[in-house]
């Protein structure tokens, strides 16, 4: 049989056969990922080095120039402090509530299902209705906290006294929102205590879920050798449970960088950017100021932010984590 | 060390009564085999001793303290897992260590006493180790390194041995037999495994749903099983259960089944005639059946099934109506289809009650 009889498959190297065959199973996958995540990085690289008209044209070729400017600004470098602190006061207390309520409703006890089903409940909560339940809990004049507060002394006025200006002023002025977010140094703590409580949820599950992968045996085995229930914590469940929370860590630091929601409905990034995380300023930057290159920049940087991140936390805290399957 | 005392304990699981009204004195020192199948309660009775249980009445007793309330890390015993329970997150030292450091030892003593224990045990080498880096025979050392370090009132060991390969599995039974007899500790050793009984236990305690069947050394209750359970339970194979009536033939008493009539001991047909039992059981330790010619055979059947085990021979033998086991030396072969004639020398019958399953007789 001749080279030219035989059916073109045959005549081509193995790998490009399985190639072949390969491709249309990859089809979906890279058809997406190539529309909404390769193209997308790529423009962004692009228009990086170009500023352009509010409609996104008439590009002018800028170089280095932008992603100096952008990046080295006083304001990127705010935005970072903003979502670091932002990062810290959600993901931190969100674990520790989390892993609490885990560690409860792990109890064997009769009717556990339902604390466990009320613990995770914030899982299914959307941001805007969380926000819009915050922004009722912190309402400076019908929300609960402040009536709470004002009863007892702890504020005076429908608002707390804070900042400088006169009580009254800032009611009217900013009537739709509660002075816990308006108050600059107020508004990123409240915007925080919002989300983490949506993420005790989240961690809650998956805290539980790595609680229930550690053997009774190991407890049993503990409390004969005459550990208590804080030593059984403290020298079993925490060990065990490190591989859990380390993922749980990752989670919650993503999420955090992805924020954007509850700072959209809750304080549009003020007051005077102290909730301005990086991915609301490049929205902003993109969107309100129409300035695609810098909020291209912006998105990069964040980018590249989290990819350090990501890569800093498996390297470090991987070596710390006591116990992996 | 101490002596364990089970005063009367029961246990339920909702509906489910585990343990019924169990009383057992363990004395010092003993090595106590608790023996039965899956379900009988014997996890559920040393569980309890450990503390990891509340019975529902009943009193333990650890020497002449009453612990029944007393939380199982105030107890002072030691418990072997089946699965070994080793920290997977810590050292070989630090698993032995964690109980000394528990009860606040010093840091020179712990390391002394881990030290030895390691020592005793044969995984001095191996302290560094993580768990997860060990064969099941070593895991299973560092499982009882944790348990002698402490010097506990009562070693508590559940099915310890049963995760092992055949082989290790030997092994570890001498020598835990040996560490018994160096400690000179309480240790309440549970099995489903008649073997691992046999061998090891000063005494054993058979039970069965939850309730004891009998206790007493291992020979004794090989030899004279209370019960029908006990005498099926105990011995590999198990003996022969014929059903059988009382009956006199030819001015001989005995006991007559479906293929063949058993001449007793005059002692044991008095003892079946004063039970007043209609119905009784008659049993045959495998290893009591010999092959014999004409006037001794008591039955005669062809063989069904050889098991060739290499130093004896386990022969199947259908009778006519029922089918019995016998345990024959290697040589001379039986080959499956030969007729096969069988007789029993009489001192070693069995007979239990057909209602209650009791034994009859010495």
């Amino acid at each position: 049989m001749t080279a030219a009889a035989r059916p073109l498959t045959r005549r081509l190297p193995r790998g490009v056969r399985q190639l072949l065959v390969a491709l249309p199973f990859l089809a979906p996958a890279i058809v997406l990922f190539g529309a909404f995540v390769f193209y997308p990085l790529v423009k962004s690289v692009y228009l990086g080095f170009h500023i352009t008209d509010p409609f996104g044209h008439n590009e002018t070729f800028v170089g280095f120039e932008q992603y100096a400017d952008v990046l080295g600004s006083s304001e990127f470098a705010s935005s970072l402090l903003v979502t670091g602190t932002f990062t810290l006061y959600t993901v931190v207390p969100a674990i520790v509530i989390g892993t609490f309520l885990a560690v409860l409703a792990n109890q064997r006890l009769p009717g556990i299902v339902v604390f466990r089903t009320i613990f995770s409940s914030t899982l299914a909560a959307s941001v805007a209705i969380t926000s819009v339940l915050w922004l009722v809990l912190l309402h400076p004049t019908i929300g609960p906290l402040n009536e709470f507060l004002i009863d007892r002394g702890l504020a005076d006025g429908p608002l707390l006294q804070d900042g400088g200006w006169a009580v009254g002023e800032r009611a009217t002025a900013f009537d739709l929102f509660a002075a816990w977010f308006v108050d600059p140094n107020w508004a990123l703590i409240s915007v925080s205590v919002a989300t983490a409580w949506m993420n005790i949820g989240l961690f809650t599950v998956i805290v539980l879920a790595g609680l229930q992968t550690v053997p009774d045996e190991l407890y049993e085995s503990a409390r004969v050798d005459g550990a208590g229930r804080w030593s059984q914590f403290w020298h079993v469940t925490l060990p065990l449970l490190s591989p859990t929370l380390f993922f749980a860590s990752i989670v919650g630091m993503i999420f955090a960088f992805q924020s954007f929601g509850q700072i959209d409905i809750l304080t549009d990034g003020g007051p005077v950017d102290a909730t301005n995380v990086i991915l609301y300023s490049l929205y902003q930057e993109s969107f309100q100021n129409f300035r695609f290159g810098a909020g291209s920049v912006q998105a990069l940087g964040l980018f590249f932010i989290l990819l350090l991140l990501t890569l800093l936390q498996f390297r470090f805290l991987a070596g710390r984590v006591f116990y992996r399957r | 060390m101490a002596r364990l005392f089970f005063d009367g304990i029961t246990k339920r699981f909702g509906s489910v009564a585990a343990l019924r009204a169990l009383t057992l004195e363990i004395p010092d020192g003993e090595f106590f085999v608790l023996l039965g199948p899956s379900g009988c309660g014997k996890t559920t009775a040393l569980r309890i001793a450990a503390g990891l249980e509340e019975p529902t009445s009943g009193e333990l007793y650890i020497g002449e303290r009453d612990v029944t309330d007393v939380e199982a890390k105030e107890r002072d015993v030691a418990m072997v897992f089946q699965n070994y329970a080793l920290y997977p997150h810590m050292s070989v030292f630090d698993n032995v260590a964690f109980g000394l450091r528990m009860r606040k030892h010093s840091r020179e003593e712990i390391a002394t006493l881990v030290r030895g224990a390691a020592e005793r045990l044969g995984i001095a080498a191996l302290l560094e180790r993580k768990p997860g880096e060990l064969s099941g025979g070593q895991q299973q050392r560092v499982a009882l390194g944790r348990a002698i370090v402490r010097r506990p009132q009562a070693f508590l060991m559940d099915e310890p041995l049963s995760n092992l390969d055949s082989r290790m599995r030997v092994q570890m039974r001498t020598e835990l037999v040996r560490l018994h007899r160096e400690l000179a500790g309480t240790f309440v050793y549970v099995t489903h495994d008649q073997v691992e009984a046999m061998t090891m236990g000063g005494r054993i305690a058979v039970m069965s749903e939850g309730e004891l069947q009998q206790v007493g050394p291992p020979q004794d209750v090989y030899d004279r099983p209370a019960n029908r359970f006990v005498a099926e339970f105990i011995g590999s194979p198990s003996m022969n259960i014929l059903d059988a009536t009382p009956a006199k033939e030819q001015g001989r008493s005995g006991l007559r089944t479906a293929d063949a009539f058993v001449e007793l001991p005059d002692a044991l047909a008095a003892a079946v005639a004063a039970s007043g039992a209609r119905q009784v059981v008659l049993g045959v330790r495998p290893e009591h059946l010999m092959p014999v010619d004409g006037e001794a055979a008591t039955f005669a059947g062809t063989v069904d099934l050889v098991e060739s085990l290499g130093s004896e021979q386990h022969v199947l033998v259908a009778l006519r109506h029922g089918t019995v086991v016998a345990r024959l030396p290697a040589r001379p072969r039986v080959e499956a289809g030969a007729a096969l004639q069988l007789g029993v020398a009489s001192e070693h019958l069995h007979v239990f009650r057909g209602d209650s399953g009791a034994r009859i007789g010495p």
